[in-house]
C-alpha cells in the first residue's frame, strides 16, 4: 500500500493556506443535500459536527454517553496552549512548532505540527468569543502560566478546569446547532461497525444503549472523534467508558493504525491505593510549576516527610535537569520517578511514590496565591486522600493518559479508507511519540473548529454519492455480526467476569508495555495476551440480555476489542528497537539513562494494516522528513 | 467494615421498581462509593445476576454522569463531593444506606439508578450558548474582562450537570442549573447581546420540561458538588424579569421534550 500523506510541497508557512486555497469548496445551497456522521462529542468530535452544522451540511453526531457534554475532554485540567506571545516572552508560532516537534521527539510531521502551531490563535479567539471564562488580569487581559516542558507562558487556563470550560464551549455551539435542526444529537447509542461501501466509509452501525436495538445510519463521509485507548491499561486517567471500539473496528474494515505504541504516562498522578480501584486520579501538571518533586537519598527511608532533613533529600529532577528541573516533559519526568522508585527510594506504603513538596512555594508566596493557583486540586487530592496537602507533601506516581497512536490519517485527516476521517487523540497525526502538556485541547480543537471542515468539504466536493441502504449487502452484513457477537458474548456464561480479565490484561500491558519496554518483555506479553483472550471468549459471564441497557455487555465489547489492540501495541513496540518518547525500549538508551533514537532506521511512521482472524498484520512505513527541525538528542539538562 | 446497602432496582421505565438490601463486607475506607458498588456488582456478576446499573464516567468529579441519593440527600454527606469522589471513611463500620436515583418527573428513570437527563440538553439547546460561529471571533483580547467578573462567571460555569440540584428541591426545580448557565453568559461582555433572548428561551424551556418552580430554599446549592451559589437563581429572575418587559419578540419553548429512545437510522 503507499501512503500517500498529501503533505504540502514548499515552504511550511504558506502550506496551509495554499492547501486550502486547493480545497474544493461545495456550493452553499448544496450543503444541505450533504450528509455527515460525527461519533464521539469531544473537543474534537463536537467542534467538527457543530462547525460543519453551521456551514450547513446535515451532520448526525453520536456518543455513547448520555450526553455530549460528558465526553472526556471535559477532565483536562491544565490548559491549551497558543502561540499568541501576549506574555511577550518571545513565543511565536515557529517556537511552538518547534517545541512540538521536538517535544514529540522527532516523530511527528513536520507540516501538521506547524499547522497546528498557527492554528492555535485562532482556537483561543473563538473559545474567548463562545463565553469560555479563561483566567485574567486585573486590568481584564488574558493571562498565561508557562506548562511542564515549555520556557514560554503561553497556556491559557480555566482555574484547574479548562478542557470541562473548553468542552462547555463547543457542546454550547453543538446544541446551538441541534436547536437550528443541522445537527440531529444520538446519545446512548455506541457505534459497533463501519460500513464501507464501495471502498469508500458510507455508514455505521450502532447499538442503541436504552432499547438494544442494533441500526444502520448512513452518510457521505463519517468523522471518528473517539479518544484515545489508554483504558486498555485499565487503570489509567480516562474515563471508565472511554474506549477504541470504533477506532478498532474501523482498523478492521481497512483503516491503518498508527503508532500504536506511543502512549504517554503521566507524571502527577494519585498512586495507587488498593486492588479494588477502579482509576487514576490526575493532578494536573501545572502543579510543577510550584512544587518540588523529590524523594529521601536513602534507600527504604520511611520517616515522615517533615522529618527528613533538606540534606537528606533528593530533588532529583532539579539534580539532573538544573535547566528545566521540575518541568521537564512527561516523559522524562515519568520515567525519572519510575527509577528512583526502582531504586526503593519511593514514598508511601506501596513505596510507588514521589513527593511534590508546596513548602518552599507558599514560603515564598503564601498560602493565599497557592491556593487562588491550585485551590481546587489541592481539595481534590485531599478528598481523595485525606491528607492536607498545604501542610504534607502530595504523593504522586506516573499513570497512563494519552494516546498519541490512532488511526492513520493523512493532512487532510483521511484515514487509508476514502470518506472516513479521524479528529482528535484517535488519530494519530501531531504528537509524535510525545505528547507535551496544554496540546491535547489544542489539537482536539484544530481538527474539529478548523481542519476537518474544510478538508470533509473538499471530499464531498469531489465524489459522487449514490444512495444507499440497510438493503446493502455491505451494511447487512456488517449489522449480522454485530449481532452474532453480542450474542456470543451473552451465550459464553463463564466464571470470570468482565472486569477481572480487564484488569489482567492491564497489568499485562503496564508491565511490559508501559514505562520501559524490552524486547523480551513485549514478545512475552504477546503469548499471554493472546492466551487470555482466549479464556476470555472461553470462560467470560455477561449476565442479562442484549435487549435492554446492560453495562456488562458494554464493557465486554470494548475489552474484546483492547484484547486484540494490546497484542498490535506489544507489536509495535517490539519492531521498533530505538527508545523515543514515551517508547522506552531498556536496550536503547544513552550512558545518561536517556531515550536513544535510532533516526537512520525508525524515522517513519509506522502504520498497521489488518490481517484478519488469525493472520499476523501488515506494516507499511511513512518515512518522517525533517526540513526546519533538525533532529537531534533531546537534552533539558 | 461491613455495610448494608439498600438499593434502588428497577428493570426499566414501566416496571414498578422497589429496594433489595445487599450486605458488602471488606469495604475499605479509601474506596469511593462508586467503587464500593464495583465489588458488589462484581459479587453478583460472578452469581449470575445482574449488576446494578448506575451511571459514571471520569470518576473525578467533573463529567457529571454519576450521581444518586444517599440516605435521602444527592452525593451523600460529604460537602462539594460527587459519588465518584467520596471514600467510604465517612460511614461507619454496620451502617445501613439508602441508595436510590435522582426522583423528578424531568429525569424519568431508565433502569436502576439511571435517570433520562436529556430535558437539561435541550434547555442548553434553547439558549445555553453565545451564537458566534466558528470563524466570528475577534481577537482574545479585544473585550477585556475585569478579573472580578471573570472569576464570577466561572462561579456559574463550573457547573457539572449532574441533577442533584433537581433531585435535592422539593419541588424539582431545575433553576439552578437554568441560572447557572444564564448566569455564565450574561455576565460576561460577549453574551451581551443575546441576554435577553437566552434568559427568556432558557426560562421557557424549563418550564416546558415539567420542572417545578423555584421557592427559595437553598437545598440545591447545599448540595451542588460544585458550590455553585445561589446567586445565579437571583441573576436569572433579574434578567428573565427585565426580558420579560423589552421584550420585542414572542418567544416560548424552543424544542419539543422528548420521552423515547427511538435513534431514526434502520434497523
Amino acid at each position: 500500500m503507499n501512503l500517500d500523506s498529501k503533505l504540502p510541497s514548499g515552504p511550511i508557512e504558506q502550506a496551509w493556506d495554499r492547501t486550502r486555497f486547493e480545497l474544493k469548496l461545495v456550493n452553499p445551497a448544496n450543503k444541505r443535500k450533504h450528509s455527515i456522521i460525527v461519533v464521539g462529542s469531544g473537543l474534537a468530535g463536537a467542534s467538527a459536527a457543530a462547525t460543519l452544522g453551521e456551514l450547513g451540511y446535515r451532520v448526525e453526531c453520536f456518543c455513547f454517553q448520555d450526553s455530549p457534554r460528558r465526553a472526556h475532554s471535559i477532565a483536562a485540567q491544565g490548559g491549551i496552549n497558543a502561540a499568541k506571545n501576549y506574555q511577550n516572552d518571545g513565543d511565536s508560532v515557529y517556537r511552538l512548532f518547534y517545541d512540538t516537534v521536538k517535544g514529540g521527539d522527532f516523530r511527528a510531521r513536520e507540516a501538521n505540527v506547524y499547522r497546528l502551531a498557527q492554528i492555535s490563535v485562532n482556537i483561543i479567539d473563538q473559545c474567548v468569543a463562545q463565553g469560555v471564562p479563561f483566567a485574567r488580569e486585573y486590568g481584564g487581559a488574558l493571562t498565561n502560566r508557562s506548562f511542564g516542558g515549555a520556557q514560554v507562558s503561553r497556556t491559557f487556563y480555566a482555574r484547574g478546569q479548562t478542557g470541562q470550560q473548553l468542552l462547555l464551549g463547543a457542546y454550547q455551539a453543538l446544541e446551538r446547532q441541534v436547536c437550528a435542526g443541522t445537527v440531529t444529537m444520538r446519545p446512548r447509542c455506541e457505534m459497533l461497525d463501519l460500513i464501507v461501501i464501495d471502498g469508500r466509509a458510507r455508514g455505521i452501525v450502532v447499538r442503541n444503549l436504552v432499547t438494544g436495538a442494533v441500526t444502520t445510519h448512513f452518510a457521505d463521509a463519517v468523522i471518528l472523534g473517539t479518544g484515545g485507548y489508554g483504558n486498555v491499561y485499565y487503570l489509567s486517567t480516562n474515563a471508565k467508558g472511554s474506549n477504541a471500539t470504533a477506532i478498532w473496528r474501523a482498523h478492521k474494515r481497512g483503516a491503518l493504525f498508527a503508532n500504536p505504541c506511543y502512549t504517554q504516562i503521566h507524571p502527577t498522578c494519585i498512586p495507587v491505593s488498593g486492588d479494588y480501584q477502579s482509576k487514576l486520579t490526575l493532578m494536573s501538571e501545572s502543579l510543577r510549576n510550584d512544587g518540588r518533586i523529590w524523594v529521601p537519598l536513602a534507600k527504604g527511608d520511611k520517616r515522615s516527610p517533615d522529618l527528613i532533613p533538606e540534606a537528606e533529600r533528593d530533588y532529583y529532577l532539579e539534580r539532573r535537569y538544573p535547566s528545566f528541573g521540575n518541568l521537564v516533559p512527561r516523559d522524562v519526568a515519568s520515567r525519572n520517578a519510575k527509577s528512583v522508585c526502582d531504586e526503593g527510594r519511593g514514598v508511601g506504603d506501596s513505596g510507588l511514590g514521589v513527593y511534590l513538596d508546596f513548602s518552599n512555594a507558599i514560603q515564598r508566596l503564601g498560602e493565599g496565591t497557592i491556593r487562588e493557583r491550585y485551590g481546587n486540586l489541592f481539595d481534590m487530592y485531599q478528598r481523595i486522600t485525606d491528607e492536607n496537602p498545604y501542610k504534607v507533601p502530595m504523593r504522586i506516581y506516573p499513570a497512563i493518559h494519552y494516546t498519541m497512536g490512532g488511526l492513520w490519517v493523512d493532512y487532510h485527516l483521511q484515514s487509508t479508507i476514502p470518506g472516513l476521517f479521524v479528529v482528535g487523540e484517535a488519530n494519530f497525526s501531531d504528537h509524535g511519540a510525545n505528547r507535551l502538556g496544554a496540546s491535547a485541547l489544542m489539537q482536539g480543537l484544530s481538527d474539529g473548529y478548523f481542519i476537518a471542515p474544510y478538508t470533509v468539504g473538499h471530499y464531498l466536493a469531489s465524489n459522487k454519492f449514490d444512495q444507499v441502504s440497510g438493503e446493502n449487502p455491505q451494511a447487512r452484513s456488517a449489522v449480522e455480526e454485530v449481532k452474532q457477537t453480542t450474542a456470543k458474548l451473552l451465550s459464553i456464561r463463564g466464571k470470570r467476569t468482565v472486569d477481572s480479565f480487564h484488569r489482567e490484561l492491564g497489568k499485562l500491558v503496564w508491565e511490559y508495555c508501559g514505562m520501559s519496554r524490552t524486547a523480551e518483555g513485549l514478545e512475552l506479553a504477546a503469548e499471554r495476551i493472546r492466551a487470555l483472550r482466549e479464556e476470555f471468549w472461553s470462560d467470560v459471564t455477561v449476565p442479562g440480555s442484549g435487549d435492554d441497557l446492560n453495562q456488562s455487555l458494554e464493557k465486554a465489547g470494548r475489552v474484546a476489542d483492547f484484547f486484540e489492540l494490546a497484542e498490535l501495541m506489544c507489536l509495535d513496540a517490539r519492531q521498533r528497537n530505538e527508545s523515543c518518547g514515551g517508547h522506552f525500549r531498556e536496550e536503547f538508551q544513552t550512558p545518561e539513562g536517556e531515550a536513544q533514537r535510532d533516526d537512520e532506521r525508525f524515522s517513519y511512521v509506522a502504520a498497521w494494516a489488518y490481517g484478519g482472524p488469525g493472520h499476523s498484520p501488515e506494516l507499511h512505513r511513512e518515512p518522517l522528513e525533517f526540513h526546519y527541525v533538525h533532529p537531534s538528542q533531546r537534552s533539558y539538562k | 467494615m461491613r455495610l448494608t446497602l439498600k438499593i434502588w432496582r428497577q428493570k426499566g421505565a414501566a416496571d414498578k421498581g422497589g429496594f433489595v438490601r445487599y450486605p458488602v463486607d471488606r469495604v475499605d475506607g479509601e474506596m469511593s462509593m462508586l467503587e464500593c458498588l464495583d465489588v458488589l456488582n462484581e459479587s453478583l456478576i460472578e452469581k449470575g445476576e445482574e449488576p446494578i446499573a448506575f451511571e459514571h464516567d471520569c470518576r473525578e468529579g467533573i463529567c457529571g454522569s454519576c450521581g444518586f441519593m444517599i440516605g435521602g440527600v444527592a452525593h451523600g454527606p460529604m460537602p462539594a463531593t460527587t459519588v465518584c469522589q467520596l471514600t467510604m471513611r465517612h460511614f461507619k463500620d454496620g451502617q445501613e444506606l439508602v441508595i436510590e436515583p435522582w426522583r423528578a418527573a424531568a429525569f424519568p428513570v431508565i433502569k436502576d439508578l439511571i435517570v433520562d437527563r436529556r430535558a437539561f440538553d435541550r434547555i442548553i439547546a434553547s439558549g445555553g450558548y453565545i451564537s458566534v460561529s466558528t470563524g466570528n471571533a475577534p481577537d482574545g483580547n479585544a473585550h477585556p474582562v475585569g478579573k472580578e467578573m471573570a472569576d464570577r462567571a466561572m462561579d456559574a460555569a463550573a457547573c457539572i450537570g449532574c441533577g442533584a440540584c433537581v433531585a435535592a428541591c422539593p419541588n424539582a426545580s431545575a433553576a439552578l442549573f437554568t441560572g447557572a448557565k444564564i448566569a455564565h453568559l450574561n455576565l460576561l461582555p460577549q453574551g451581551k447581546p443575546e441576554k435577553d433572548r437566552r434568559a427568556l428561551r432558557m426560562v421557557g424551556q424549563m418550564n416546558a420540561e415539567g420542572f417545578g418552580n423555584c421557592t427559595n430554599i437553598g437545598e440545591c446549592t447545599a448540595v451542588c458538588p460544585k458550590e455553585i451559589p445561589l446567586e445565579v437563581i437571583a441573576i436569572m429572575n433579574r434578567d428573565y424579569l427585565r426580558a420579560s418587559v423589552v421584550r420585542r419578540e414572542e418567544l416560548v419553548a424552543a424544542i419539543a421534550p422528548v420521552s423515547g429512545w427511538d435513534v431514526g437510522g434502520k434497523s
